[in-house]
C-alpha cells in the first residue's frame, strides 16, 4: 500500500478540527508587524531619530537578547528587529500543531481508528507537516503583503516574513522527529520544546554581546539565529533560507525513516515499567500533584537558570557599551551613569522573566482544567478528597512554581553579575529582589486562570488571551504610544522598576488583593458548579 | 430493610438537553441493584449526582443517610466508584493508581488487591498510557473491589472486558453480595444484570419506567412456547394473551403473556401434547418492549452525562 494514501483526507480532517485556531494565529501574527510600522513611523519619523534609536534602544542588550540584532536604521530595519520574537513564536506554534496532530492523536488512540481505514503509514505525519508548513507559508506571504502595503520595500518585507516561515518549517520538522521518539505526546512536546529553547538560548547568547562579538558564531548554530541572519532590510542574504530548508528536509527524512520502522502507538524510546505498588508517600492529592507537576517545575527552573546565566552574564557588558560611546554618556549620565544603566537593564530583564514566569503560572493552573476535562479528576473527587483540597494541590504549583523559577533566575543572574562586577554581596540580593518583586503580577495570571476555571470552565484556556494581552501591552504598547490607562490594564505595568527605582508597597498590595479576589471567586465557583464536565 | 440510596423525581438538564426528567431510584442495603437503560438514558448523570459531582436541578436524593452534594467527602469514604470511561495518568503505573485511589478512600486490603490482580490477569507495573481500554477498566475495578467500603457504584464496569474477564467480574460481584456490600450496577448488557442483580430499575429518557425484582418484572413479559400437538390447535388463537401464533400442521409456536400461562397450558393439554419447550422471559425482551417505540423510530432525548 502506498504509504501516503489518505493524506488528503487527513488534511481535510486537520483543517476541519483547526478551522478556528489556524486562521486566528495566521491573521494575528500577520497583523502584529504592521502595527510596528505605523508605531515606528510615528515615533521616529526622521532618519536622525531612527539613528539615535538604533544607537540606544536598538543596541541595548535587553533588545538584543529579546529581539535580536538590528541590521538597518530604516523603518523596515527597526520593524524587523521589533518583530524579532516572531521566529520563536512561529516555531512554537508549528511545533505544537505538529505534535498535536501526530503523537497526540496516536496517544489518544484516534490514530489507530484512522489507521484501520485506508490511510498509509506516513499519511498522518505528512498531513500534519503539510498543513503546518502551508500555514506558515501563508503567514509569510500574507504578512509580507501586509507590510508591503504598509509602505515597506517588498524585497525586505518578504525576506523578513519568509524567514518566519522557514523557522516554522524547521520546528515543524523537529516536532515531526520528536513525535516518533516517545509514546507520550507530553514527552514528545518536551523534547521539541527543549530544542526550540536551546535554539533560542544559542541565539540570545550569540547576539547579546552586540554585532561582531566573539560569541556571535553561536547564533549560526541556531535555526532561530538564521531567521535573523537573513538581515531583512539590511542587505538581504537569501541564501540563509537554504540552511533552514535543508535542515527541515533532513529532519523530515529522519522522521519518515523512523516512522517506517516503528509500530503504531510505540515510540523509539521504550516505555519503562513502573512500580507494582505505590510508594508509601503517594497517599494524598498533593503527592499526586507533585508527580504530575515535578517534570514541568524542573524544566521551567532549568530554563530560568539558563536565562539567569545569560542575562546576568551580559549585565556588566551593558556598562561597557556606555563607556565606548561618548555620545551616549551624556544621556546615560542623566539615567544614573554606569550603575544606573545596569540597574535599568536588570529591571527590564526581570520584567521579561516575570512575564515568562506567568506563562508557567497559567500552565500549572490550567492543569486543573485538563485533569477535569480528561476525566482524571472524576475518580479522585469520588474519593474522600474534597474539591478545594484537590484544586489546592494543583494551585500550589501555580503559586509557588513561579517563585522557585524566579528565585533560580534571580540567584544565578545576581551571582554571575556579582562575580563579574566583583561584588556578589551587593548584586545577589538586588537581583533576587528584582526577580521576586515580579510575583504579585505573576500571581494575577494564576488568579485569572483559577477564576475562569471555576466560573467558566469551558473557556479556561482564554487565560492565555490575558497573557497575550499583557505581553502585547508590555512589549508593543509603548511603541504604539498607547494611553496610560490601557497600559495600566497589565499587572506588569505596576511592578516597581527595581533595582534602581523606588519601591512602594501600595501597587503590590493591590495586585495581591486582585489575585486573592480572583482566586476566591474561582474556588467558590468551582465548589458550586457541576464538576467533571467535559 | 434500610435504603442505601433514595432518589426521587430527580431532574437535571445541560443547556437544552434534558438528561434526567423525574428519575426515581431506591437501592436497599445488601442488594445488587441493576440500573438498566440504553446509552444516553441518564445512567451516568444519575451516578454523578449520587457522587456529588453534579447537582440535581430538582428532586430529592439521599445516599448512605447523607446528602451527596453537601456531605460528599464523608460519604465518599464509604463507597468506591468505577467510571464508565476510565482515564489514567499517563506516567503513573496501574499499581500506583490502585494504591492511591484506595488510600484516598481510606483503606485498601493488600491481600485482596494481589488476589484481584491475579484473577483479572493485570500487570500493575505498566504505565497508564500503555494500558488498553479493557486494562484501564480492570485498574479501576481492582481499585474499587479491593477498597474497604460499604457501597460500590459501577458505571458500565464490563465495557471493554473480554468474556473471560466478564466471568471473573461476575464471580467478584457474587462475592461482594455475600460480604453484604451494596452494589449499584449500571449496564446496558441485559444478561449481566439478569445474572447478578436482585432488583432492577429500568430507565429511559431520564425517567425510571420500571423497578422491582426480576420476578416482579416478569409479569410484563412473555414466555415463548413451541409444541407438537396430537391434533390441530383449534381455539388457541381465541385465547387471551397469545401472540405471534404460527401453526404448521400440528406444530405450533407462539408467545404468551406470563400471567396467562395457566389457561393456555390447559388448552394445550386438552389438545394432547407430544412435545413442548418453553423459554422463560429474558430481560432482553422486557427491555425491548419498553423501548419498542424508540426502536421503531423516535429518538432518545437524554444525554449520557
Amino acid at each position: 500500500m502506498n504509504a501516503l494514501v489518505g493524506t488528503g483526507g487527513l488534511i481535510r480532517l486537520i483543517l476541519r478540527r483547526d478551522r478556528f485556531i489556524l486562521p486566528a494565529w495566521i491573521v494575528l501574527l500577520a497583523v502584529i508587524p504592521v502595527s510596528y510600522v505605523s508605531g515606528i513611523e510615528e515615533l521616529y519619523p526622521t532618519a536622525a531619530g531612527r539613528a539615535q534609536y538604533a544607537a540606544t534602544s536598538g543596541t541595548n542588550p535587553t533588545f538584543l537578547a529579546l529581539y535580536g540584532p538590528l541590521h538597518s536604521t530604516s523603518v523596515g530595519g527597526l520593524v524587523a528587529q521589533r518583530a524579532g520574537f516572531l521566529p520563536l513564536i512561529v516555531g512554537l506554534i508549528a511545533l505544537l500543531t505538529v505534535i498535536r496532530h501526530t503523537r497526540g492523536e496516536e496517544e489518544a488512540g484516534r490514530r489507530e481508528l484512522l489507521g484501520s481505514t485506508v490511510v498509509g503509514r506516513h499519511a498522518g505525519l505528512a498531513a500534519a507537516l503539510i498543513v503546518t508548513m502551508t500555514a506558515t507559508l501563508v503567514l509569510g506571504l500574507l504578512s509580507g503583503l501586509v507590510l508591503t502595503s504598509g509602505g515597506l520595500p517588498a524585497s525586505g518585507a518578504f525576506t523578513l516574513t519568509l524567514s518566519w516561515t522557514f523557522a516554522g518549517w524547521v520546528f515543524a520538522a523537529v516536532a515531526g522527529v520528536a513525535a516518533q521518539l516517545t509514546e507520550g505526546a507530553g514527552a514528545a512536546r518536551g523534547i521539541a520544546l527543549g530544542v526550540l529553547g536551546l535554539a533560542f538560548v544559542l541565539r540570545v547568547a550569540g547576539d547579546v554581546g552586540g554585532t561582531g562579538n566573539e560569541l556571535s558564531w553561536l547564533s549560526w548554530l541556531s535555526p532561530i539565529g538564521w531567521a535573523h541572519g537573513i538581515q531583512a532590510f539590511g542587505g538581504e542574504r537569501w541564501w540563509v533560507l537554504v540552511l533552514s530548508a535543508a535542515l527541515a528536509a533532513v529532519l523530515i527524512a529522519v522522521a519518515t525513516a523512523v516512522s517506517a520502522r516503528r509500530d503504531v502507538g510505540a515510540g523509539i524510546l521504550a516505555a519503562r515499567l513502573g512500580p507494582a505498588d505505590a510508594a508509601p508517600g503517594l497517599r494524598s492529592p498533593f503527592a499526586l500533584a507533585w508527580r504530575l507537576h515535578r517534570g514541568l517545575l524542573m524544566s521551567w527552573t532549568a530554563g530560568f537558570v539558563a536565562l539567569g546565566l545569560i542575562f546576568g552574564g551580559v549585565a556588566d557588558g551593558v556598562g561597557d557599551m556606555v563607556e565606548d560611546n561618548p555620545q551616549l554618556q551624556e544621556i546615560f549620565a542623566r539615567m544614573g551613569g554606569r550603575g544606573g544603566l545596569i540597574d535599568l537593564y536588570l529591571a527590564g530583564i526581570m520584567g521579561i522573566l516575570g512575564l515568562i514566569a506567568s506563562a508557567y503560572a497559567i500552565q500549572a493552573a490550567l492543569r486543573l482544567r485538563s485533569e477535569e476535562a480528561n476525566l482524571r479528576a472524576e475518580p479522585l473527587l469520588a474519593t474522600a478528597v474534597g474539591r478545594l483540597r484537590w484544586a489546592g494541590s494543583h494551585l500550589v504549583f501555580s503559586v509557588l512554581g513561579p517563585v522557585v523559577a524566579l528565585l533560580a533566575a534571580g540567584a544565578t543572574a545576581g551571582l554571575v553579575h556579582g562575580l563579574n562586577a566583583g561584588d556578589v554581596g551587593e548584586q545577589l540580593p538586588r537581583a533576587l529582589g528584582a526577580a521576586l518583586v515580579q510575583l504579585p503580577a505573576v500571581w494575577v495570571l494564576t488568579g485569572i486562570a483559577v477564576a475562569l476555571f471555576g466560573l467558566l470552565p469551558r473557556v479556561a484556556a482564554a487565560s492565555w488571551g490575558a497573557f497575550a494581552l499583557f505581553l502585547f501591552l508590555g512589549q508593543v504598547g509603548a511603541v504604539l504610544g498607547l494611553d496610560q490607562w490601557m497600559l495600566d490594564v497589565s499587572p506588569f505595568t505596576h511592578i516597581p522598576k527595581v533595582p534602581g527605582g523606588a519601591v512602594t508597597a501600595e501597587p503590590l498590595l493591590w495586585l495581591l488583593a486582585v489575585t486573592l479576589v480572583l482566586m476566591l471567586a474561582g474556588l467558590v465557583g468551582f465548589r458550586r458548579r457541576d464538576a467533571a464536565v467535559g | 430493610m434500610e435504603n442505601i440510596i433514595v432518589a426521587a423525581a430527580l431532574t437535571k438538564s445541560f443547556g437544552p438537553t434534558q438528561a434526567l426528567d423525574g428519575l426515581d431510584l431506591t437501592v436497599r442495603a445488601g442488594e445488587v441493584h441493576g440500573f438498566l437503560g440504553p446509552n444516553g438514558a441518564g445512567k451516568s448523570t444519575t451516578i454523578r449526582i449520587l457522587l456529588g459531582l453534579l447537582q440535581a436541578d430538582a428532586g430529592h436524593v439521599e445516599m448512605l443517610g447523607g446528602d451527596p452534594w453537601r456531605d460528599a467527602t464523608t460519604l465518599h469514604r464509604r463507597l468506591a466508584y468505577v467510571p464508565g470511561d476510565v482515564t489514567l495518568w499517563p506516567n503513573l503505573s496501574g499499581g500506583e493508581v490502585i494504591d492511591l485511589l484506595g488510600r484516598l478512600r481510606g483503606g485498601l486490603d493488600p491481600k485482596r488487591k494481589a488476589d484481584l490482580l491475579e484473577r483479572f490477569d493485570l500487570d500493575p507495573r505498566k504505565k497508564g498510557r500503555t494500558y488498553s481500554k479493557g486494562n484501564r477498566q480492570k485498574v479501576a475495578l481492582v481499585a474499587a473491589l479491593s477498597s474497604d467500603v460499604e457501597l460500590l457504584l459501577l458505571d458500565e464496569p464490563t465495557s471493554g472486558l473480554d468474556p473471560l474477564m466478564e466471568e471473573v467480574f461476575t464471580t467478584c460481584i457474587e462475592e461482594e453480595r455475600q460480604r453484604g456490600r451494596t452494589v449499584l450496577l449500571s449496564s446496558h448488557i441485559l444478561a449481566e444484570v439478569e445474572r447478578l442483580c436482585d432488583r432492577v430499575t429500568i430507565i429511559r429518557n431520564g425517567a425510571s419506567v420500571e423497578t422491582g425484582t426480576l420476578a416482579e418484572l416478569r409479569h410484563l413479559t412473555r414466555t415463548s412456547i413451541s409444541a407438537e400437538l396430537a391434533s390441530p390447535p383449534n381455539g388457541l388463537a381465541q385465547l387471551g394473551g397469545v401472540h405471534d401464533l404460527r401453526v404448521d400442521g400440528t406444530r405450533v409456536r407462539f408467545e404468551v403473556d406470563s400471567n396467562q400461562l395457566g389457561p393456555v397450558l390447559r388448552q394445550l393439554t386438552t389438545l394432547g401434547v407430544r412435545s413442548l419447550t418453553s423459554q422463560p422471559p429474558t430481560l432482553e425482551e422486557l427491555f425491548l418492549r419498553h423501548y419498542q417505540d424508540e426502536l421503531t423510530g423516535s429518538q432518545p432525548q437524554g444525554a449520557s452525562r
